[in-house]
């Protein structure tokens, strides 16, 4: 049995002029999935969410929701609420008015309109807001009223375009539980718009990661932090990013070594995608906490001698800033040791966590 | 228990000066300028209130020693108008019966064409806006003879509905301008949102777009009154002489030749005539400005 799609997206491309912004992209979302779609500005991942809303006319492709054929739908018969970064409530009206304007539009009786604004505003807790104006509402309020009219629409997808990204950081990362909880409560499908790795890795059961109009990676967070697909994807999640050192392949078949400059760094463990060819150029990835700091030489062939530059406290954590191979490379390590400019440590590279790159392709090896 | 206070050391608040060369300079600059406009406003106040005997004396700026305000009756009521002699009160109202729709049709009509050129963009949109703001820098005296022919052709020359059409439609370019600034500075998503609600275009406008778009509308409103109140050149042509404007009328009476020129009588229909958009200037001055800023084009 294949399982029911709730949203899929066939061949889909836009262009603005001669300019292509959205290019051949397929997607599948299974129903009650969390996707985040996940991408630097410019990326066309607004554009997606905004051609799925109906709100862009396509180019080319089609889109399903929920099986039905919706690529010349109007917004409202696409069975979608859309929650915006601006929060986009109507200045004029009251909460109340504002989550049920598409309901009157749409004609509903009085008395299911009220059942259905009761239900939103007690999942949301926007109660006591009902009659207030949304300028008299904080950001938080707001965006939890925006997510009301979204809910009262008793839809089957919600779109959600950075819905987070104008708020402080702390109203931020409350509200991103309370979305995941309401996506756990109501079990919709929703797709999700944010440039914020945290928020993508948080929420989503799938993220896509987006560059030039094209899905880079479509993958469960652990996955592409895990084994990103390709050097942008490993660069653009993690924070504080990955480290990368360029080198090459080198030693012989069985017991591959990543070369660069004087020091070889074993590959046993990696788990390649294809084999390793000696003498091929590729860029190696690791992250800071895969990385083990100390005082004494590690295991042979992974180990290497390395020169503090820097030692940045963060709390939980410290980064420590070190020169491999002529490159600063950080590491995360825990906060309880100082480490002083100068200092001499031994690093351990770990290559069954670490990443390799074709670095003429950029692809995992 | 020395005094450290003391005053050489910089310590709260920066003392300011009561008045600084700076704000000495501009504030005797802008003395000067309100003197110089406000002096004819003065002469014509004084010269309004005087007899025909006091003005011949010639001292235009002393004040009246015998105060009378025959000269603002007779320019209301009685004052010759070309062959009628009925004052400028005539013209007062044909002012108003020109003004009043002109006002509400053109800017209803620029209002919908502002809104549908910022949120419904069609195919060509941006050419036709491009055609419409053009429109604003052709020179109207290109246009007053096939005007003239259309009207005509319709059977509107000449009349009231000849009038308010020519109005209208030349106000057209300013406005829809005005009102698609505004409606592109509104935030896209509030549209999207309205969309996804279900609203279609008359709805979004009337029950979305409207209500945050008064203070445009106040701007809208000022532009057209103080433009058509003053306008000169399309009453003459096209309202007919049962019609003619206030400015025309005025016009007529201080250039009748017949007689002595009553200048009391010239002063005093000339500040009624000019009494509209001066007040609409006194009580809307920030708004007024505003509309100045918002004509600017962008985006």
């Amino acid at each position: 049995m294949t399982k029911l799609h709730s949203v899929s997206i066939k061949d889909l491309s836009l262009n603005f002029g001669s300019i292509s912004v959205l290019k051949n992209l397929n997607i599948e979302v299974a129903d009650g999935e969390f996707l985040v779609l996940l991408g630097p500005s410019g990326c066309g991942k607004s554009t997606l969410l905004n051609c799925i809303a109906g709100l862009l006319d396509i180019s080319d492709g089609q889109i399903f929701i929920k099986g039905k054929n919706v690529t010349w739908e109007e917004p409202k018969d696409r069975g979608i609420g859309m929650v915006f970064q601006s929060y986009a409530l109507y200045p004029q009206m009251t909460v109340e008015k504002n989550l049920s304007f598409g309901l009157r539009v749409a004609g509903l009786p009085a008395a299911e309109i009220q059942n259905r604004i009761a239900h939103a505003a007690e999942i949301l807790q926007i109660g006591p807001l009902l009659q207030r104006k949304p300028a008299e509402l904080s950001g938080g309020q707001r965006q939890r009223v925006a997510i009301g009219r979204a809910l009262v629409r008793d839809v089957d997808v919600f779109l959600f375009d950075e819905p987070l990204s104008n708020l402080d950081a702390k109203l931020r990362s409350e509200l991103r539980v309370e979305i995941k909880r309401l996506h756990h409560k109501l079990a919709n499908t929703m797709i999700y718009v944010t440039h914020d790795q945290i928020e993508a890795l948080t929420l989503a059961d799938r993220i896509a990661v987006m560059k030039g109009g094209l899905i880079q990676q479509l993958d469960d967070p652990l996955t592409i932090y895990n084994k990103p697909r390709n050097l942008f994807v490993a660069s653009f999640i993690g924070s504080p990013a990955m480290n990368f050192l360029k080198g090459e392949i080198a030693g012989t078949n069985g017991s591959r070594v990543f070369r660069v400059a004087d020091l070889d760094i074993s590959l046993a463990g990696y788990e390649a995608q294809q084999p390793l060819a000696s003498g091929h150029t590729v860029i190696f990835g690791f992250r800071p906490e895969h990385i083990a700091i100390s005082d004494q030489p590690g295991p042979a062939g992974r180990s290497c001698e390395a020169v503090v530059d820097l030692d940045e406290p963060m709390g939980a954590d410290s980064l420590v800033w070190l020169k491999v191979a002529g490159k600063a490379i950080s590491v995360r390590v825990d906060s309880g040791r100082r480490y002083q400019p100068g200092e001499k440590v031994f690093l351990t590279f770990n290559p069954a966590v670490a990443s390799l790159f074709d670095a003429v392709t950029e692809n995992r090896l | 228990m020395s005094s450290s206070l003391s005053s050489a050391e910089p310590r709260g608040s920066r003392p300011k000066r009561f008045l600084s060369p700076a704000s000495i300079m501009i504030y005797s600059a802008l003395l000067v300028a309100a003197i110089y406009y406000l002096i004819p406003l003065y002469v014509m106040i004084m010269t309004s209130l005087k007899g025909m005997p006091e003005i011949r004396l010639g001292n235009i700026f002393s004040p009246p020693v015998e105060v009378t305000f025959q000269p603002w009756a007779t320019a209301w009521n009685s004052a010759c108008t070309g062959l009628y002699c009925e004052g400028i009160k005539v013209g007062f109202f044909n002012s108003m019966k020109i003004l009043v729709p002109s006002v509400i049709l053109s800017i209803i009509i620029a209002s919908v064409n502002g809104y549908a050129l910022s949120n419904w963009r069609f195919k060509g949109s941006e050419l036709f806006f491009t055609a419409l703001i053009f429109g604003a820098f052709i020179p109207y005296q290109v246009m007053l003879y096939p005007l003239v022919i259309i009207t005509r052709q319709l059977g509107i020359f000449g009349t009231l509905t000849g009038v308010v059409v020519i109005h209208t439609i030349f106000g057209m370019p300013i406005l829809t301008l005005l009102f698609r600034n505004y409606f592109v500075s509104l935030p896209p998503e509030l549209f999207k949102a309205a969309r996804v609600d279900g609203a279609g275009f008359w709805r979004i406008f009337l029950q979305i777009m409207l209500p945050m778009s008064l203070p445009i509308f106040v701007v809208a409103v000022i532009l057209q009154v103080t433009g058509i109140w003053n306008d000169f050149l399309f009453g003459v042509i096209f309202a007919g002489t049962k019609n003619f404007p206030m400015t025309v009328q005025l016009n007529n009476i201080v250039n009748s030749t017949q007689g002595v020129k009553e200048y009391n009588v010239n002063m005093a229909a000339t500040i009624l005539t000019g009494a509209v958009p001066l007040l609409v200037y006194f009580f809307s001055g920030k708004y007024f400005v505003r509309g100045i800023a918002a004509g600017a084009v962008k985006g």
